[in-house]
Protein backbone atom coordinates (compact mmCIF):
# COMPACT_ATOMS: atom_id res chain seq x y z
CA UNK A 1 0.00 0.00 0.00
CA UNK A 2 3.12 2.25 1.13
CA UNK A 3 4.53 1.47 -2.03
CA UNK A 4 1.86 1.95 -4.07
CA UNK A 5 1.09 5.21 -2.74
CA UNK A 6 4.51 6.73 -3.15
CA UNK A 7 5.25 5.59 -6.83
CA UNK A 8 1.61 6.00 -8.22
CA UNK A 9 -0.55 7.61 -6.45
CA UNK A 10 1.64 10.70 -4.99
CA UNK A 11 3.09 11.66 -8.51
CA UNK A 12 -0.38 11.50 -10.19
CA UNK A 13 -1.18 13.61 -7.29
CA UNK A 14 1.50 15.68 -7.92
CA UNK A 15 1.10 16.17 -11.14
CA UNK A 16 -2.22 17.36 -10.57
CA UNK A 17 -1.26 20.46 -8.19
CA UNK A 18 1.54 21.43 -10.69
CA UNK A 19 -1.12 21.15 -13.20
CA UNK A 20 -3.98 23.50 -11.11
CA UNK A 21 -0.85 25.51 -10.22
CA UNK A 22 -1.09 26.81 -14.08
CA UNK A 23 -4.36 26.27 -15.05
CA UNK A 24 -5.77 28.41 -12.65
CA UNK A 25 -3.61 31.47 -13.11
CA UNK A 26 -4.06 31.05 -16.83
CA UNK A 27 -8.00 31.32 -16.13
CA UNK A 28 -7.72 34.33 -13.76
CA UNK A 29 -5.55 36.01 -16.50
CA UNK A 30 -7.85 35.02 -19.03
CA UNK A 31 -10.68 36.01 -17.36
CA UNK A 32 -8.57 39.91 -16.75
CA UNK A 33 -7.52 39.86 -20.19
CA UNK A 34 -11.26 40.16 -21.29
CA UNK A 35 -11.36 43.01 -18.65
CA UNK A 36 -8.59 44.50 -20.09
CA UNK A 37 -9.58 44.35 -23.37
CA UNK A 38 -12.17 46.06 -22.70
CA UNK A 39 -10.49 48.91 -20.85
CA UNK A 40 -7.80 49.14 -22.79
CA UNK A 41 -9.91 49.68 -26.21
CA UNK A 42 -12.22 52.28 -24.13
CA UNK A 43 -9.56 53.74 -23.16
CA UNK A 44 -8.09 54.26 -26.44
CA UNK A 45 -11.93 55.42 -28.14
CA UNK A 46 -12.18 58.12 -25.29
CA UNK A 47 -14.66 55.93 -23.09
CA UNK A 48 -14.69 54.69 -19.51
CA UNK A 49 -15.16 50.85 -20.11
CA UNK A 50 -16.08 48.26 -17.54
CA UNK A 51 -16.71 50.34 -14.40
CA UNK A 52 -19.88 49.89 -12.37
CA UNK A 53 -18.99 45.91 -11.23
CA UNK A 54 -17.15 46.33 -8.62
CA UNK A 55 -14.35 49.22 -8.25
CA UNK A 56 -12.95 50.12 -11.10
CA UNK A 57 -15.30 47.66 -12.69
CA UNK A 58 -12.77 45.08 -11.58
CA UNK A 59 -15.47 42.51 -10.79
CA UNK A 60 -16.65 42.85 -14.32
CA UNK A 61 -15.30 39.30 -15.61
CA UNK A 62 -16.71 37.00 -12.63
CA UNK A 63 -20.26 39.05 -13.58
CA UNK A 64 -20.12 37.77 -17.17
CA UNK A 65 -19.14 34.15 -16.03
CA UNK A 66 -21.63 34.33 -13.62
CA UNK A 67 -24.41 35.33 -16.17
CA UNK A 68 -23.02 32.64 -19.15
CA UNK A 69 -23.06 30.42 -16.22
CA UNK A 70 -26.52 31.06 -15.68
CA UNK A 71 -28.01 30.83 -19.02
CA UNK A 72 -29.98 28.19 -20.40
CA UNK A 73 -27.03 25.93 -23.37
CA UNK A 74 -29.35 25.67 -26.97
CA UNK A 75 -28.86 23.45 -29.15
CA UNK A 76 -30.45 23.77 -32.32
CA UNK A 77 -32.82 21.05 -33.82
CA UNK A 78 -30.76 20.85 -36.63
CA UNK A 79 -26.92 20.27 -35.17
CA UNK A 80 -24.97 17.66 -35.01
CA UNK A 81 -25.27 17.24 -31.09
CA UNK A 82 -22.18 15.22 -30.13
CA UNK A 83 -19.86 17.65 -32.19
CA UNK A 84 -21.82 20.36 -31.75
CA UNK A 85 -20.78 19.79 -28.19
CA UNK A 86 -16.98 18.52 -28.51
CA UNK A 87 -16.21 21.82 -30.63
CA UNK A 88 -16.18 23.71 -27.84
CA UNK A 89 -14.32 22.25 -25.45
CA UNK A 90 -11.81 20.84 -27.99
CA UNK A 91 -10.89 24.64 -28.20
CA UNK A 92 -11.01 25.06 -24.46
CA UNK A 93 -8.44 22.07 -24.45
CA UNK A 94 -6.25 22.44 -27.05
CA UNK A 95 -5.71 26.11 -25.62
CA UNK A 96 -5.04 24.92 -22.17
CA UNK A 97 -2.77 21.92 -23.09
CA UNK A 98 0.00 24.16 -25.03
CA UNK A 99 0.87 25.26 -21.61
CA UNK A 100 1.90 22.32 -20.29
CA UNK A 101 5.71 22.80 -22.00
CA UNK A 102 6.04 26.77 -21.91
CA UNK A 103 8.54 27.85 -19.35
CA UNK A 104 7.51 30.69 -17.28
CA UNK A 105 11.12 30.88 -15.53
CA UNK A 106 14.08 28.94 -15.06
CA UNK A 107 13.16 25.37 -14.26
CA UNK A 108 9.63 26.32 -14.03
CA UNK A 109 7.87 24.24 -16.51
CA UNK A 110 5.52 21.21 -16.12
CA UNK A 111 6.89 18.87 -18.67
CA UNK A 112 10.53 19.74 -20.10
CA UNK A 113 10.22 17.68 -23.39
CA UNK A 114 12.87 17.96 -26.28
CA UNK A 115 10.26 18.72 -28.68
CA UNK A 116 8.64 21.65 -26.70
CA UNK A 117 8.40 24.26 -29.89
CA UNK A 118 6.71 21.10 -32.18
CA UNK A 119 4.72 20.28 -29.55
CA UNK A 120 3.51 23.98 -29.20
CA UNK A 121 3.11 24.09 -32.88
CA UNK A 122 1.14 21.04 -32.82
CA UNK A 123 -1.28 22.07 -30.54
CA UNK A 124 -1.99 25.68 -32.50
CA UNK A 125 -2.23 23.91 -35.71
CA UNK A 126 -5.02 21.69 -34.11
CA UNK A 127 -7.23 24.59 -33.00
CA UNK A 128 -8.43 25.10 -36.26
CA UNK A 129 -10.47 21.76 -35.33
CA UNK A 130 -12.62 23.35 -33.12
CA UNK A 131 -14.09 25.90 -35.16
CA UNK A 132 -14.49 23.90 -38.01
CA UNK A 133 -16.48 21.16 -35.93
CA UNK A 134 -18.71 23.96 -34.45
CA UNK A 135 -19.40 25.64 -37.52
CA UNK A 136 -20.27 22.31 -39.80
CA UNK A 137 -22.34 20.65 -36.45
CA UNK A 138 -24.54 23.82 -35.83
CA UNK A 139 -25.92 22.98 -39.33
CA UNK A 140 -26.25 26.60 -40.55
CA UNK A 141 -24.90 28.99 -43.43
CA UNK A 142 -23.18 31.77 -41.19
CA UNK A 143 -21.33 29.49 -38.87
CA UNK A 144 -20.19 27.31 -41.62
CA UNK A 145 -18.86 29.72 -44.01
CA UNK A 146 -16.90 31.54 -40.80
CA UNK A 147 -15.18 27.93 -40.46
CA UNK A 148 -14.28 27.80 -43.44
CA UNK A 149 -12.53 31.15 -43.55
CA UNK A 150 -11.30 30.15 -40.26
CA UNK A 151 -9.53 26.98 -42.31
CA UNK A 152 -8.34 28.51 -44.63
CA UNK A 153 -6.96 31.54 -42.92
CA UNK A 154 -5.45 29.16 -40.13
CA UNK A 155 -3.76 26.64 -42.29
CA UNK A 156 -2.34 29.43 -44.64
CA UNK A 157 -0.55 31.33 -41.59
CA UNK A 158 0.81 28.33 -39.73
CA UNK A 159 3.23 28.05 -43.02
CA UNK A 160 4.61 30.78 -42.26
CA UNK A 161 4.91 30.22 -38.22
CA UNK A 162 6.96 27.07 -39.19
CA UNK A 163 9.19 29.37 -40.89
CA UNK A 164 9.69 31.37 -38.54
CA UNK A 165 10.05 28.92 -35.68
CA UNK A 166 12.75 26.74 -38.17
CA UNK A 167 14.93 30.56 -38.23
CA UNK A 168 14.84 30.50 -34.40
CA UNK A 169 15.90 26.61 -34.32
CA UNK A 170 18.64 27.68 -36.30
CA UNK A 171 20.15 29.97 -34.09
CA UNK A 172 19.63 28.24 -31.51
CA UNK A 173 20.01 24.49 -32.41
CA UNK A 174 17.99 23.02 -29.79
CA UNK A 175 13.85 22.30 -29.97
CA UNK A 176 14.17 22.68 -26.66
CA UNK A 177 12.00 25.86 -24.85
CA UNK A 178 14.36 26.35 -22.20
CA UNK A 179 16.97 26.03 -24.03
CA UNK A 180 15.67 28.44 -26.65
CA UNK A 181 15.28 30.83 -23.99
CA UNK A 182 18.97 30.22 -22.76
CA UNK A 183 19.97 30.64 -26.17
CA UNK A 184 18.91 34.53 -25.70
CA UNK A 185 20.96 35.36 -22.78
CA UNK A 186 23.70 37.55 -25.14
CA UNK A 187 20.65 39.15 -27.02
CA UNK A 188 16.95 38.24 -27.62
CA UNK A 189 16.14 37.08 -31.09
CA UNK A 190 13.88 40.28 -31.92
CA UNK A 191 16.86 42.16 -32.62
CA UNK A 192 19.20 39.96 -35.20
CA UNK A 193 15.97 38.16 -36.80
CA UNK A 194 13.49 41.64 -36.82
CA UNK A 195 12.08 41.21 -39.90
CA UNK A 196 10.94 37.54 -38.46
CA UNK A 197 9.49 38.43 -35.15
CA UNK A 198 7.31 40.77 -37.27
CA UNK A 199 6.28 37.93 -39.29
CA UNK A 200 5.62 36.13 -36.27
CA UNK A 201 3.33 38.78 -34.50
CA UNK A 202 1.09 39.08 -37.53
CA UNK A 203 0.71 35.74 -38.30
CA UNK A 204 -0.14 34.86 -34.84
CA UNK A 205 -2.86 37.63 -34.77
CA UNK A 206 -4.00 35.71 -37.66
CA UNK A 207 -3.94 32.49 -36.33
CA UNK A 208 -5.76 33.39 -32.83
CA UNK A 209 -8.74 34.98 -35.32
CA UNK A 210 -7.60 38.52 -33.62
CA UNK A 211 -8.30 41.97 -35.26
CA UNK A 212 -7.40 42.77 -38.24
CA UNK A 213 -7.75 39.58 -39.41
CA UNK A 214 -10.51 38.59 -37.54
CA UNK A 215 -12.37 37.89 -41.08
CA UNK A 216 -13.79 34.32 -38.80
CA UNK A 217 -16.19 36.37 -36.79
CA UNK A 218 -16.45 39.45 -39.43
CA UNK A 219 -19.81 40.27 -37.23
CA UNK A 220 -20.68 42.82 -40.11
CA UNK A 221 -20.76 39.93 -42.84
CA UNK A 222 -21.42 37.07 -40.82
CA UNK A 223 -23.14 37.97 -37.70
CA UNK A 224 -20.14 36.42 -35.16
CA UNK A 225 -18.95 33.55 -37.60
CA UNK A 226 -18.67 30.12 -36.28
CA UNK A 227 -20.21 30.87 -32.88
CA UNK A 228 -23.34 31.86 -33.78
CA UNK A 229 -25.22 28.87 -32.67
CA UNK A 230 -23.49 28.53 -29.49
CA UNK A 231 -25.03 30.06 -26.07
CA UNK A 232 -24.15 30.11 -22.52
CA UNK A 233 -21.15 27.88 -21.19
CA UNK A 234 -20.83 26.52 -24.76
CA UNK A 235 -19.92 30.08 -25.87
CA UNK A 236 -18.02 31.09 -22.44
CA UNK A 237 -15.55 28.27 -23.96
CA UNK A 238 -15.18 29.63 -26.92
CA UNK A 239 -14.25 32.45 -25.69
CA UNK A 240 -12.33 31.37 -23.10
CA UNK A 241 -10.33 29.38 -25.38
CA UNK A 242 -9.50 32.43 -28.48
CA UNK A 243 -8.15 34.33 -25.15
CA UNK A 244 -6.47 31.91 -23.61
CA UNK A 245 -4.47 31.47 -27.39
CA UNK A 246 -3.73 35.12 -27.57
CA UNK A 247 -1.82 34.51 -23.98
CA UNK A 248 -0.58 31.14 -25.60
CA UNK A 249 0.58 32.90 -28.40
CA UNK A 250 2.34 36.04 -26.64
CA UNK A 251 3.82 33.33 -24.36
CA UNK A 252 5.60 31.76 -27.69
CA UNK A 253 6.49 35.13 -29.08
CA UNK A 254 7.79 36.02 -25.36
CA UNK A 255 9.68 32.50 -25.46
CA UNK A 256 11.25 32.73 -29.01
CA UNK A 257 11.62 36.36 -29.38
CA UNK A 258 12.01 38.37 -26.26
CA UNK A 259 13.83 36.56 -23.67
CA UNK A 260 11.57 34.55 -22.13
CA UNK A 261 12.67 34.84 -18.50
CA UNK A 262 15.35 36.68 -18.82
CA UNK A 263 15.80 39.99 -17.59
CA UNK A 264 17.01 43.00 -20.40
CA UNK A 265 20.13 43.64 -18.74
CA UNK A 266 22.35 40.60 -17.27
CA UNK A 267 22.82 42.91 -13.92
CA UNK A 268 22.30 42.18 -10.67
CA UNK A 269 19.64 44.80 -9.55
CA UNK A 270 17.51 42.95 -12.46
CA UNK A 271 18.53 39.49 -11.92
CA UNK A 272 17.12 40.42 -8.50
CA UNK A 273 13.49 40.27 -9.88
CA UNK A 274 12.03 36.56 -9.94
CA UNK A 275 12.60 35.57 -13.31
CA UNK A 276 8.17 35.23 -13.65
CA UNK A 277 7.75 38.77 -13.38
CA UNK A 278 9.69 39.04 -16.34
CA UNK A 279 7.95 36.42 -17.89
CA UNK A 280 4.50 38.22 -16.82
CA UNK A 281 5.64 41.87 -17.70
CA UNK A 282 6.64 40.53 -21.55
CA UNK A 283 3.40 38.23 -22.42
CA UNK A 284 1.24 41.67 -20.90
CA UNK A 285 3.17 43.65 -23.05
CA UNK A 286 2.74 41.40 -25.83
CA UNK A 287 -1.06 40.91 -25.05
CA UNK A 288 -1.56 44.79 -25.06
CA UNK A 289 -0.03 44.92 -28.72
CA UNK A 290 -2.59 42.82 -28.99
CA UNK A 291 -5.25 45.16 -27.85
CA UNK A 292 -3.97 48.24 -29.66
CA UNK A 293 -3.86 46.30 -32.70
CA UNK A 294 -7.30 45.88 -32.57
CA UNK A 295 -8.51 49.43 -31.21
CA UNK A 296 -6.42 50.70 -34.28
CA UNK A 297 -6.65 48.93 -37.82
CA UNK A 298 -9.87 47.93 -39.66
CA UNK A 299 -10.46 44.66 -40.86
CA UNK A 300 -8.55 42.74 -43.73
CA UNK A 301 -10.17 41.98 -46.50
CA UNK A 302 -10.32 37.84 -47.30
CA UNK A 303 -8.26 38.17 -50.41
CA UNK A 304 -6.07 40.74 -49.41
CA UNK A 305 -5.45 38.44 -46.48
CA UNK A 306 -5.19 35.54 -48.04
CA UNK A 307 -2.29 36.99 -50.12
CA UNK A 308 -0.37 38.66 -47.33
CA UNK A 309 -0.04 35.57 -45.96
CA UNK A 310 1.05 33.05 -49.23
CA UNK A 311 2.38 35.86 -51.64
CA UNK A 312 4.21 38.08 -48.45
CA UNK A 313 4.85 36.18 -45.37
CA UNK A 314 5.98 33.27 -47.10
CA UNK A 315 8.46 34.01 -49.71
CA UNK A 316 10.04 36.49 -46.90
CA UNK A 317 10.28 33.84 -44.32
CA UNK A 318 11.75 31.21 -46.87
CA UNK A 319 14.21 33.93 -48.07
CA UNK A 320 14.63 34.46 -44.42
CA UNK A 321 15.64 30.58 -43.73
CA UNK A 322 18.37 30.54 -46.22
CA UNK A 323 19.71 33.48 -45.12
CA UNK A 324 19.92 32.69 -41.69
CA UNK A 325 21.32 29.21 -42.79
CA UNK A 326 23.77 30.94 -44.84
CA UNK A 327 25.04 33.31 -42.21
CA UNK A 328 25.34 30.25 -39.99
CA UNK A 329 27.53 28.25 -42.64
CA UNK A 330 29.58 31.32 -43.90
CA UNK A 331 30.47 32.91 -40.33
CA UNK A 332 30.63 29.77 -38.81
CA UNK A 333 27.77 30.85 -36.37
CA UNK A 334 27.15 26.98 -35.39
CA UNK A 335 25.22 26.90 -32.19
CA UNK A 336 26.56 24.54 -29.80
CA UNK A 337 24.65 21.08 -30.48
CA UNK A 338 22.82 20.96 -26.72
CA UNK A 339 21.38 17.00 -26.13
CA UNK B 1 6.23 0.13 -16.50
CA UNK B 2 2.12 -0.44 -15.41
CA UNK B 3 1.82 3.07 -16.59
CA UNK B 4 3.26 2.86 -19.36
CA UNK B 5 1.79 -0.66 -20.66
CA UNK B 6 -1.59 0.83 -19.66
CA UNK B 7 -1.14 4.34 -21.97
CA UNK B 8 0.13 1.41 -24.36
CA UNK B 9 -3.79 -0.23 -24.34
CA UNK B 10 -5.22 3.05 -23.85
CA UNK B 11 -3.55 4.33 -27.33
CA UNK B 12 -3.52 0.74 -29.35
CA UNK B 13 -7.12 0.05 -28.03
CA UNK B 14 -8.45 3.69 -29.19
CA UNK B 15 -6.55 3.59 -32.73
CA UNK B 16 -8.22 0.23 -33.45
CA UNK B 17 -11.49 1.36 -32.76
CA UNK B 18 -11.16 4.59 -34.40
CA UNK B 19 -9.90 2.83 -37.25
CA UNK B 20 -13.04 0.37 -37.40
CA UNK B 21 -14.97 3.55 -37.03
CA UNK B 22 -13.32 5.36 -39.78
CA UNK B 23 -15.22 2.75 -42.21
CA UNK B 24 -18.19 1.99 -40.57
CA UNK B 25 -19.43 5.69 -39.68
CA UNK B 26 -22.33 6.46 -41.52
CA UNK B 27 -21.22 10.04 -41.87
CA UNK B 28 -18.22 10.74 -43.46
CA UNK B 29 -17.30 13.68 -41.86
CA UNK B 30 -17.82 11.43 -38.62
CA UNK B 31 -15.05 9.26 -39.82
CA UNK B 32 -13.13 11.63 -40.83
CA UNK B 33 -13.18 12.93 -37.27
CA UNK B 34 -12.36 9.56 -36.31
CA UNK B 35 -9.49 9.08 -38.48
CA UNK B 36 -7.89 12.24 -36.81
CA UNK B 37 -8.69 10.62 -33.72
CA UNK B 38 -6.71 7.46 -35.10
CA UNK B 39 -4.11 9.77 -35.57
CA UNK B 40 -3.84 11.46 -32.55
CA UNK B 41 -3.48 7.51 -30.96
CA UNK B 42 -1.14 6.73 -33.50
CA UNK B 43 1.33 9.78 -32.12
CA UNK B 44 0.65 8.98 -28.77
CA UNK B 45 1.98 5.33 -29.53
CA UNK B 46 4.86 6.97 -31.05
CA UNK B 47 5.46 9.06 -27.73
CA UNK B 48 5.85 5.77 -25.78
CA UNK B 49 8.31 4.11 -27.77
CA UNK B 50 10.13 7.34 -27.69
CA UNK B 51 10.00 8.64 -31.27
CA UNK B 52 8.83 11.79 -30.04
CA UNK B 53 10.05 13.63 -32.98
CA UNK B 54 8.11 11.73 -35.65
CA UNK B 55 4.92 11.63 -32.81
CA UNK B 56 5.08 15.58 -33.32
CA UNK B 57 5.35 15.56 -36.86
CA UNK B 58 2.84 13.41 -37.92
CA UNK B 59 0.10 15.43 -35.91
CA UNK B 60 1.68 18.51 -37.75
CA UNK B 61 1.49 16.98 -41.24
CA UNK B 62 -1.47 14.89 -40.81
CA UNK B 63 -3.90 16.18 -38.44
CA UNK B 64 -2.45 19.92 -38.94
CA UNK B 65 -2.52 20.25 -41.97
CA UNK B 66 -3.88 16.96 -44.29
CA UNK B 67 -6.83 15.80 -42.21
CA UNK B 68 -7.94 19.62 -42.54
CA UNK B 69 -7.89 19.69 -46.15
CA UNK B 70 -9.70 16.44 -46.14
CA UNK B 71 -12.07 17.51 -43.45
CA UNK B 72 -12.90 20.33 -45.98
CA UNK B 73 -13.29 18.61 -48.42
CA UNK B 74 -15.56 16.03 -47.25
CA UNK B 75 -17.72 18.56 -45.47
CA UNK B 76 -18.51 20.27 -49.56
CA UNK B 77 -18.98 17.15 -51.02
CA UNK B 78 -22.67 16.69 -51.70
CA UNK B 79 -23.03 12.63 -51.70
CA UNK B 80 -25.26 10.16 -51.51
CA UNK B 81 -25.02 8.07 -48.82
CA UNK B 82 -27.67 4.78 -49.85
CA UNK B 83 -25.55 5.07 -53.55
CA UNK B 84 -22.17 5.00 -51.26
CA UNK B 85 -23.28 2.01 -49.30
CA UNK B 86 -24.20 -0.11 -52.33
CA UNK B 87 -21.24 -0.99 -53.47
CA UNK B 88 -19.48 -1.95 -50.53
CA UNK B 89 -20.35 -5.80 -50.64
CA UNK B 90 -18.65 -5.46 -54.54
CA UNK B 91 -15.65 -3.67 -53.13
CA UNK B 92 -15.27 -6.15 -49.93
CA UNK B 93 -12.88 -8.61 -51.76
CA UNK B 94 -10.12 -5.78 -53.04
CA UNK B 95 -10.59 -4.37 -49.75
CA UNK B 96 -10.10 -7.63 -47.88
CA UNK B 97 -7.23 -8.86 -50.67
CA UNK B 98 -5.18 -5.12 -49.71
CA UNK B 99 -5.83 -5.74 -45.89
CA UNK B 100 -4.40 -9.12 -46.22
CA UNK B 101 -1.40 -8.04 -48.39
CA UNK B 102 -0.30 -5.51 -45.69
CA UNK B 103 -1.23 -8.14 -42.56
CA UNK B 104 1.56 -10.18 -44.92
CA UNK B 105 4.23 -7.54 -45.21
CA UNK B 106 3.82 -6.49 -41.69
CA UNK B 107 3.92 -10.55 -40.41
CA UNK B 108 7.41 -10.81 -43.15
CA UNK B 109 9.10 -8.09 -41.46
CA UNK B 110 8.30 -8.89 -37.32
CA UNK B 111 9.33 -12.52 -38.06
CA UNK B 112 12.31 -11.24 -39.68
CA UNK B 113 12.93 -9.75 -36.20
CA UNK B 114 12.31 -13.14 -34.22
CA UNK B 115 14.12 -15.55 -36.70
CA UNK B 116 17.61 -12.99 -37.19
CA UNK B 117 17.09 -10.92 -34.28
CA UNK B 118 20.60 -9.18 -35.05
CA UNK B 119 18.88 -8.06 -38.85
CA UNK B 120 18.88 -4.28 -37.56
CA UNK B 121 22.31 -4.20 -36.98
CA UNK B 122 23.55 -5.62 -40.40
CA UNK B 123 20.86 -3.24 -42.38
CA UNK B 124 20.89 0.13 -40.95
CA UNK B 125 23.56 2.50 -41.06
CA UNK B 126 25.16 3.10 -37.41
CA UNK B 127 23.42 5.72 -36.48
CA UNK B 128 24.94 7.34 -32.70
CA UNK B 129 23.31 5.44 -29.92
CA UNK B 130 19.78 6.53 -28.30
CA UNK B 131 21.32 7.07 -25.15
CA UNK B 132 23.70 9.98 -26.08
CA UNK B 133 21.63 11.95 -29.17
CA UNK B 134 17.54 12.93 -28.80
CA UNK B 135 15.61 11.21 -31.96
CA UNK B 136 15.52 14.66 -33.71
CA UNK B 137 19.64 15.22 -33.92
CA UNK B 138 19.69 11.38 -35.05
CA UNK B 139 17.35 11.61 -37.77
CA UNK B 140 18.71 15.17 -38.63
CA UNK B 141 22.46 13.17 -38.77
CA UNK B 142 20.56 10.88 -40.67
CA UNK B 143 18.69 12.73 -43.54
CA UNK B 144 20.54 15.69 -43.73
CA UNK B 145 23.90 14.09 -43.62
CA UNK B 146 24.21 11.00 -44.34
CA UNK B 147 21.72 10.29 -47.29
CA UNK B 148 21.76 14.00 -47.96
CA UNK B 149 21.20 13.20 -52.01
CA UNK B 150 18.46 10.49 -51.59
CA UNK B 151 16.30 13.58 -49.04
CA UNK B 152 17.15 16.22 -52.57
CA UNK B 153 16.02 14.26 -54.87
CA UNK B 154 12.50 13.08 -52.96
CA UNK B 155 12.35 17.20 -52.60
CA UNK B 156 12.97 17.26 -56.51
CA UNK B 157 9.92 14.91 -56.91
CA UNK B 158 7.59 16.66 -54.46
CA UNK B 159 8.39 20.37 -56.73
CA UNK B 160 7.78 18.49 -59.67
CA UNK B 161 4.37 16.90 -58.51
CA UNK B 162 3.54 20.67 -57.16
CA UNK B 163 4.51 21.94 -60.47
CA UNK B 164 2.47 19.11 -62.49
CA UNK B 165 -0.75 20.06 -60.13
CA UNK B 166 -0.54 23.63 -60.60
CA UNK B 167 -0.12 22.98 -64.94
CA UNK B 168 -3.54 20.89 -64.56
CA UNK B 169 -5.63 22.93 -62.45
CA UNK B 170 -4.56 26.37 -63.35
CA UNK B 171 -6.06 28.04 -66.42
CA UNK B 172 -6.81 31.90 -67.23
CA UNK B 173 -10.53 32.43 -67.82
CA UNK B 174 -10.74 35.24 -70.00
CA UNK B 175 -12.88 38.68 -69.03
CA UNK B 176 -11.25 38.16 -64.95
CA UNK B 177 -10.11 41.40 -63.66
CA UNK B 178 -7.15 40.81 -61.29
CA UNK B 179 -5.66 43.42 -58.40
CA UNK B 180 -2.21 44.59 -59.09
CA UNK B 181 -0.93 45.56 -55.72
CA UNK B 182 1.92 47.16 -57.34
CA UNK B 183 -0.58 48.89 -60.25
CA UNK B 184 -2.79 50.60 -56.81
CA UNK B 185 0.38 51.20 -55.12
CA UNK B 186 2.25 53.03 -57.58
CA UNK B 187 -0.79 55.16 -58.88
CA UNK B 188 0.19 58.81 -58.42
CA UNK B 189 -2.35 61.52 -57.37
CA UNK B 190 -1.74 63.54 -60.72
CA UNK B 191 -2.39 60.62 -62.84
CA UNK B 192 -6.11 60.09 -61.87
CA UNK B 193 -7.39 63.19 -59.91
CA UNK B 194 -7.47 66.27 -61.87
CA UNK B 195 -8.61 69.48 -60.34
CA UNK B 196 -10.74 72.25 -62.45
CA UNK B 197 -11.52 75.54 -61.04
CA UNK B 198 -15.28 76.07 -62.33
CA UNK B 199 -16.82 79.10 -62.12
CA UNK B 200 -20.56 79.40 -59.80
CA UNK B 201 -23.35 78.31 -62.04
CA UNK B 202 -21.63 77.21 -65.58
CA UNK B 203 -20.89 73.64 -63.96
CA UNK B 204 -22.91 70.66 -66.55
Amino acid sequence: MVEFWWSYAWPTLWMVIQILFIVVPLLIVVAYLTYAERKVIGFMQLRMGPNVVGPFGLLQPFADALKLMTKELIIPTGANRVVFLIAPMLTFVLAMVGWAVIPVAEGWVLSDINVGILYLFAISSLGVYGIIMAGWASNSKYPFLGALRSAAQMVSYEVSIGFVIITVLLAVGSLNLSDIVLAQQDVWFFIPLFPMFIVFVVSALAETNRAPFDLPEAEAELVTGYNVEYSAMAFALFFLGEYANMVMMSGMTVILFLGGWLPPLDIAILNWIPGIVWFALKVSAMLFVFLWVRATLPRYRYDQLMRLGWKVFLPASLLWVVVTAGAIVVFDWYPGVVN
Amino acid sequence: MVIQALAFYLFAALAVASGVMVISARNPVHSVLFLILAFFNSAGLFVLIGAEFLAMILVVVYVGAVAVLFLFVVMMLDINFAELREGFLQYLPIGALIGLILAAELILIFGTWIVAPDVGQSLTAPILPPDQVTNTHALGQVIYTDYIYLFQASGLILLIAMIGAIVLTLRHRPGVRRQKIADQVSRRREDVVEVRDITTGSGA
